[in-house]
C-alpha cells in the first residue's frame, strides 16, 4: 500500500507522531502536578468542597511537623545508602559478568530476576522473609546457634523482629530496594563498561595500574556520564518512592521509624484526606530535586566521551 | 635494556594454535619485527610476552628473568597500541606521566620526564591538549611518548603507524627508527606492511599459522627465504613460481628479465605469453604464462609489449631458488 502524501510531509508527520507523548505527559504528569501544585497553596480536604488559596501555611505547619522532619531524614538515609551501595554493589557484579566462568548465565539470570517481578510482588516475598514468627532468617540464625538461646550472639529472643525494630527496619528497608535497583544499575553499568575500549585498560595495565588505580583514574572517570546519569535517575526514584517502604512497614514501627516523605505524603493526603498538606509535602523538594537534575545532567554532558 | 628470550611458546584459544611452539632470541637493542598476515599470531605472541594473555606452555625470559606469572607491570615492558588507546580523559601531559605517577614518582621528576620524552617526539607544544584534540601522528607520538618515558626494558608496538595516513607513515617510520636508535631500546614491532618491516627491522621474524617461518635481516628474508610461504608473502608483487624437473623453481619479479638484457650469461631463457602490462612510470610491470604458470616481470626497459605478444625473457641462475613441491622447504644445494 502506498504510503498517504500528506503523511510524507514531515510537517505532519512529527506533531503526529509526538501526540500520544505529548498527551502522556499533559493529562499523567503535567496535569496532576499542576493540581498538586495549586493544592499544596490551598485548604482543599477530602471532606470540604470549600477551596481558599492560603498562601504559604501549608508548607509552614509541615516543617513545623517533627514526623515531617523525621521522614525527611529518613528519606534521606534510605536515599543516599541504597544509592551509595548500589554503587558499590554493581561495580563488584559487572567485575563478575564481565568474566568468563561457567554458569555465567545462571548468574546473571538469578541477578536479573528481581527486574522481572513486579516489585510489589517481589516486597510481599520479602516481607516472609523478615516476618517477626516466621521468617526463614531467623530460622536460619537459630540452627547456627546465632540466635534464641541465652548467651547467643543475636541474642536470647526466638527472634530477630526485623521490621519491628527501628535500625533493622530501616535496614531491611534499605536491603529490599537495594535488590529491587541493582540489576538495572548494573545493566547500565555492564553497557558503559563495554563502550571502553578494551585497549584503553590493557594500556593502563601494561603502564602499571594496579586494580584499584585502574579503577579510580581510568574506569569511573569515563564511567562518569553513565554513573551521574543512573545515580541521578535512581535517586530521584528513592527519593519519590513508597513503594518498598509501604509493602514492608507502611512508615512504621513506632515511631515513623521508616517513614519516608513519599508515604509521608500518602499518608497524610489520601489516608489522612488533608490533600492540601499531603501535596505541601510531596512538592516540598521539588526544587531541590530539579537543582540537583539540573547540575547532574550538566556533569553529564561536559565529561568528555570519545 | 634487555634480551627477550622466548621458549616453545604457546597459547591456545578453545583449541585453536594461535601461537604453536615458537622459539625465538632477541637481542639487547634490537628491533625485531613480527610480520605476518592477519591471524598468524604475531599480536598474540606480542600480547604474551606483555603479560596480556597468558601461555598454554613455554617460558618467556626477559632479561634471564622468567616473567610467565608476572603482570604485565612487573615484567619492564611498555606497549604502544595500534590504536594508541591513549586515555581520552587526561591531557597529553597526564597521558605521558600516568606510568610515572602510578610508579609514585616525585611530582618534579615527573615533569622533567615528560618534558624529555615530549621534547624527544617533539610534542612539547601539545601538554595542555585532550586528545580528541590532536591530529592522529600527534597521538601516536603521545602514545610512543607514553610508553618511553618509564624507560622500559622492552618496547613493544603493535601496527603502531597503521591509523596514519600514507605520508605521514613514510616520515612516522623514518623517526621511529632514528629515535630507537637513540634510545637504543630492545622493540619488538608488530606489522603486516612489509615495507614497513624492512625498513625497520633489524631483524624479521615471518609467522604463519602461529609460527615462526624464517627469522633474519631483511636481506636474508628477501633474498634467501627458506620456504615458499617467505617467499610468497615477503616482496611485492611476491615471487614467481614453476616447476620443472620435479622441482619449483621460484624467482624475484625483477630477476625475470627481457632476454636482450641478459645477453652471454649463464642464464636460462624462457618464452613469455604476455597477459597484461602496467606501466608504473619508473617500472613496468609485466603479467602473463610461462608454460602453465603464471608470472610477473618487473623491469625498467621500453619495450612496448601488448596482450597476446610472445617474448624471451631469461633468469640467471644465482637468481633461482629451488623448493620441494612437497613440504614447500627450500632445497639446498
Amino acid at each position: 500500500m502506498k504510503t498517504p502524501r500528506i503523511l510524507e510531509r514531515e510537517s505532519v508527520l512529527a506533531p503526529l507522531m509526538l501526540t500520544p507523548v505529548a498527551l502522556y505527559m499533559v493529562l499523567l504528569v503535567g496535569f496532576p502536578f499542576l493540581m498538586a501544585f495549586v493544592y499544596s497553596f490551598s485548604n482543599v480536604t477530602v471532606g470540604n468542597p470549600e477551596f481558599q488559596m492560603v498562601g504559604f501555611r501549608n508548607f509552614a505547619a509541615v516543617l513545623h511537623d517533627p514526623t515531617f522532619l523525621k521522614s525527611l531524614l529518613n528519606t534521606c538515609i534510605f536515599t543516599f545508602t541504597s544509592i551509595a551501595t548500589v554503587l558499590v554493589l554493581s561495580n563488584m557484579l559487572t567485575e563478575l559478568l564481565m568474566r568468563e566462568f561457567r554458569f555465567k548465565w545462571l548468574i546473571r539470570f538469578l541477578i536479573m530476576l528481581p527486574w522481572t517481578a513486579p516489585i510489589a510482588l517481589g516486597a510481599i516475598g520479602y516481607l516472609w522473609f523478615l516476618d517477626s514468627v516466621f521468617s526463614p532468617i531467623d530460622w536460619l540464625l537459630r540452627t547456627w546457634g546465632l540466635l534464641g538461646k541465652p548467651g547467643d550472639l543475636l541474642g536470647p529472643m526466638s527472634n530477630l523482629y526485623w521490621l519491628g525494630r527501628p535500625d533493622l527496619a530501616m535496614a531491611s528497608v534499605i536491603v529490599v530496594h537495594v535488590w529491587r535497583l541493582l540489576p538495572l544499575a548494573t545493566m547500565i553499568r555492564i553497557a558503559g563498561m563495554n563502550s571502553i575500549p578494551r585497549e584503553v585498560i590493557e594500556a593502563a595495565q601494561v603502564d602499571g595500574a594496579g586494580y584499584f588505580r585502574r579503577l579510580f583514574h581510568i574506569v569511573l572517570p569515563l564511567l562518569l556520564p553513565v554513573i551521574s546519569v543512573t545515580v541521578l535517575f535512581s535517586t530521584l526514584f528513592t527519593f519519590t518512592d513508597m513503594t518498598v517502604v509501604w509493602v514492608l512497614t507502611k512508615g512504621g514501627p513506632p515511631d515513623n521509624s521508616t517513614q519516608v516523605l513519599a508515604s509521608l505524603a500518602f499518608l497524610k493526603g489520601i489516608q489522612g484526606g488533608d490533600l492540601a498538606q499531603g501535596a505541601a509535602v510531596a512538592i516540598f523538594f521539588f526544587p531541590v530535586l530539579a537543582g540537583v537534575a539540573a547540575v547532574v545532567l550538566r556533569i553529564a554532558k561536559k565529561a568528555v566521551v570519545t | 635494556m634487555a634480551n627477550v628470550h622466548l621458549a616453545g611458546i604457546k597459547k591456545h584459544f578453545d583449541g585453536v594454535k594461535a601461537v604453536d611452539g615458537i622459539d625465538l632470541e632477541i637481542g639487547d637493542g634490537e628491533f625485531l619485527v613480527l610480520l605476518g598476515p592477519s591471524g598468524s599470531g604475531k599480536t598474540t605472541l606480542m600480547r604474551l610476552v606483555a603479560g596480556l594473555e597468558k601461555p598454554t606452555g613455554g617460558q618467556i625470559i626477559i632479561d634471564g628473568q622468567t616473567v610467565n606469572d608476572l603482570p604485565p607491570r612487573d615484567r619492564g615492558i611498555a606497549m604502544v597500541f595500534q590504536s594508541y588507546a591513549l586515555y581520552p580523559h587526561k591531557t597529553v601531559f597526564g597521558n605521558i606521566s600516568f606510568p610515572l605517577t602510578v610508579e609514585g614518582m616525585p611530582r618534579e621528576d615527573i615533569r622533567k620526564k615528560v618534558e624529555w620524552a615530549a621534547g624527544l617526539l617533539g610534542i612539547g607544544h601539545l601538554l595542555d591538549r585532550l586528545p580528541s584534540r590532536i591530529s592522529g601522528g600527534e597521538r601516536q607520538r603521545v602514545a610512543i611518548a607514553r610508553a618511553l618515558v618509564r624507560r622500559p626494558k622492552v618496547l613493544l608496538m603493535d601496527e603502531p603507524l597503521s591509523n596514519l595516513d600514507a605520508k605521514v607513515r613514510h616520515t612516522a617510520r623514518e623517526e621511529l627508527k632514528l629515535f630507537q636508535r637513540e634510545i637504543n631500546v630492545t622493540t619488538i614491532y608488530v606489522t603486516h606492511d612489509q615495507a614497513e618491516a624492512m625498513g625497520l627491522g633489524d631483524r624479521i621474524a615471518v609467522m604463519h599459522e602461529g609460527t615462526v617461518r624464517q627469522v633474519g635481516s631483511p636481506y636474508s628474508i628477501y633474498n634467501d627465504p627458506q620456504n615458499m610461504f617467505v617467499a610468497g608473502f615477503v616482496g611485492i608483487p611476491p615471487m614467481n613460481f614453476m616447476e620443472q624437473d620435479g622441482v619449483i623453481l621460484g624467482f624475484r619479479p625483477e630477476a625475470l628479465l627481457p632476454a636482450e638484457a641478459l645477453p652471454d650469461k649463464d642464464c636460462m631463457r624462457l618464452k613469455l605469453l604476455v597477459e597484461r602490462v602496467e606501466d608504473l612510470g619508473s617500472h613496468r610491470l609485466v603479467y602473463g604464462t610461462i608454460g602453465k604458470a603464471k608470472v610477473i616481470a618487473n623491469h625498467s626497459f621500453r619495450l612496448n609489449l601488448k596482450e597476446g605478444d610472445e617474448h624471451e625473457f631469461a633468469v640467471c641462475s644465482q637468481e633461482l631458488r629451488r623448493f620441494d613441491p612437497k613440504t614447500g622447504e627450500r632445497i639446498r644445494p
